[in-house]
């Protein structure tokens, strides 16, 4: 389950004060922002901003172009299932679409109860013991309906 | 005297539930008032085995916690788990072992296990010699970027030494995302030192002194495992400040086209991960405009080897220009799932049918994708090709960084025609007309071609498409999806008719 402290603008800013000298910082910055908050403010595009001598525009843009990062917190679970070809040969299409159906949500979607937020990953590198699956942070390789069905009750529960 | 019991820390292992296993015999062991040592390693890779342990060089897998009593009972010798002598095993024994050596066999991060395993010899080597003559070592190796482009690395590195500049980068792409593809996160888990000291055997050749490391997101457990590598190193002296060479390890961020060389360097940068026209090239104008060799993970790592034991001794494996060893590695609807290094010149159908023993599901093989995302798909009909970059190329397809994922006769090639150009637009990093707007405007045609919409005509559009793409791309994502789409439509042409066989049977 994932424990995020609530947007804290001082600690915030000494995630930053302490990344920003490192070259290249932002990325660096970014993650260590949303491993402490969930997600990405619009104050913390302006705190980087700041920080670093760009325009929000500019960090703006970095936001966005990456996969990884978020505008808005997820759900208390992060289901993330492989899509990718690997994990396709054994059925993940099919695991795809009964995960959609359990927690009635697409793609990138969190479950009416706020519980569990469905992400695609395109290889998380199991591909030999596909299909894989990192459930809140924990591996899982050869999923199956039953072991799925289970990771989505008890994150519900 | 108490029993050294290695089990994997590797994800692969972990995913198949090591860590239960581990805790498990850890119980079993106080319970009993048995002394044990447990010792997390890498795995040897082979994945189907997994969770495979270790006792006094024999191998009992796959295990699964409740097995534990059993295997404590049985003192770890007659057991139905028991796999006999790991180093015998058909799998292992049919390898030539050279930048996976180590890996399965020592504690990933103790440097003490590293040097007494032949660790740190490529450094000594590469001192003695100097940084021209570890460069034409590695030239004369023959080694080829194991990212997938191919290109020699001496060469590049020759570039990079022979440029100006008062600072220089070794950048180490670790963003491996082709699907099919863990032989770096093996390493970076199973024995990290060797890349370290791939990077530092770099960096006095051409004169760098701090080198990055790109390790993508979706590898967590890498990036821990190599981040305390590099503190290890630190404390011993083999890194910092002090010793000459410094390592940064940055993860990515999701983007698949980070692992494209210069899309890396703007991630670096803290940009967005748009690719950079060439020239100029990254060995001239690199990260933050200095000269920069950029090399695939297993290249570097591949390095020390080269050093210990010669040029000539790499160089006499392999066939025609691809010199040396390759991790292949087995992936998808596979029996024998897991990394396999060898020579290069053997036929796919060896890797598939002998090495991998055929689909997990028991079904015949239909499909093999070689080269991960951007490969193309291989029908039983070539499975006579050689492990080759060139007899690859001529088919308009790619070794890639290993990766060979197969698959049954349940897939349908027009879907995985449809996925590879909804993949290249999902990951297009929109600096080029044909990827950013191709991709999109091709998986749309696939999805008419499915449901059957004037299908002759759908056809030649994808086709004249997929031309646009691969000579009009400014860099491989765009340039290269045209192997699995074509591919798919070459040899498997029958999957892209079949709402008119439908209409015919009825």
């Amino acid at each position: 389950m994932s424990s995020y402290s609530a947007w804290d603008e001082k600690h915030a800013g000494e995630i930053i004060d302490g990344l920003k000298s490192v070259d290249g910082a932002t990325l660096p910055i970014l993650h260590a922002l949303q491993d402490a908050f969930g997600h990405i403010t619009e104050r913390a595009i302006e705190m980087i901003a700041d920080a670093l001598n760009l325009s929000r525009a500019d960090v703006h843009g970095v936001v966005s172009f990456y996969h990884d990062f978020r505008r808005e917190l997820p759900g208390r679970y992060v289901l993330k299932l492989c899509r990718a070809e690997a994990c396709q040969s054994m059925g993940a299409d099919a695991l795809a679409a009964t995960a959609k159906s359990q927690l009635g949500v697409d793609w990138h979607g969190t479950s009416a109860d706020g519980r569990v937020t469905l992400e695609p990953v395109f290889c998380l590198g199991l591909c030999s013991c596909a299909p894989a699956a990192m459930i809140d942070g924990k591996l899982v390789g050869r999923l199956d309906d039953t072991a799925l069905a289970a990771a989505i009750k008890q994150a519900r529960a | 005297m108490s029993i050294r019991i290695c089990i994997p820390l590797d994800s692969a292992a972990v995913a198949l539930g090591a860590d239960d296993v581990a805790a498990a015999l850890a119980r079993e062991a106080a319970k009993r008032k048995v002394a044990v040592s447990i010792v997390r390693t890498g795995s040897h890779g082979m994945h189907w085995l997994e969770p495979l342990i270790e006792v006094g060089g024999v191998g009992f897998g796959p295990v699964t916690a409740a097995d534990v009593p059993s295997l404590f009972d049985a003192a770890f010798k007659n057991h139905p788990l028991n796999i006999g002598r790991i180093a015998d095993h058909p799998f292992m024994k049919a390898q030539t072992r050279l930048t996976f050596a180590r890996c399965g066999n020592v504690d990933p991060t103790s440097f003490h296990e590293y040097q007494a395993a032949g660790g740190l010899n490529g450094i000594g080597a590469a001192i003695m010699v100097g940084p021209a003559q570890t460069r034409d070592t590695v030239l004369t190796s023959g080694l080829r970027g194991r990212g997938g482009a191919g290109f020699p690395t001496g060469i590049k590195w020759k570039t990079v030494a022979e440029a100006k500049g008062d600072t220089k980068y070794i950048v180490c792409n670790a963003d491996e995302g082709d699907s099919g593809t863990y032989a770096d996160r093996m390493l970076l888990e199973g024995d990290p030192f060797v890349l370290i000291e791939g990077m530092i055997i770099a960096g006095l050749a051409v004169g760098a002194a701090k080198g990055y490391v790109y390790i993508r997101s979706e590898y967590p457990d890498a990036i821990r495992t190599f981040s305390k590598a590099v503190a290890v190193a630190e404390s011993s002296g083999l890194l910092g400040a002090a010793a000459g060479f410094e390592i940064d390890v940055r993860a990515g961020a999701g983007a698949y086209v980070c692992g494209e060389e210069t899309s890396m360097l703007e991630s670096l940068e803290g940009k967005r991960g748009q690719v950079r026209a060439k020239p100029p090239l990254p060995a001239h104008k690199g990260l933050f405009g200095r000269p920069t060799v950029i090399n695939n993970l297993v290249s570097l790592a591949t390095v020390p080897a080269i050093l210990a034991d010669g040029a000539e001794a790499y160089a006499a494996l392999g066939m025609g220009r691809s010199r040396g060893t390759m991790p292949i590695q087995l992936a998808g609807n596979v029996k024998q799932g897991g990394l396999f290094e060898t020579a290069f010149g053997l036929t796919l159908g060896e890797i598939v049918d002998e090495i991998g023993g055929g689909t997990a599901s028991g079904r015949p093989v239909r499909a093999v994708q070689v080269g991960g995302p951007l490969g193309a798909y291989f029908p039983r009909s070539l499975f006579d090709t050689a492990f080759d970059y060139e007899a690859f190329a001529a088919l308009d397809g790619l070794v890639g960084h290993g990766g060979v994922v197969v698959f049954d006769d349940t897939v349908d090639m027009a879907r995985q025609a449809r996925f590879a150009l909804e993949f290249c637009a999902l990951e297009s990093c929109g600096k080029c007309t044909p990827c950013r707007i191709g991709s999109i405007r091709g998986a749309e045609t696939m999805d008419k071609i499915i449901r059957g919409e004037r299908v002759a005509a759908n056809l030649a559009l994808i086709t004249d498409l997929c031309q646009t793409l691969k000579f009009g791309s400014l860099c491989a994502l765009g340039g290269l999806t045209p192997y699995p789409v074509m591919s798919a439509l070459k040899y498997f042409p029958e999957d892209f008719d079949r709402p008119r066989l439908v209409a015919a049977a009825d």
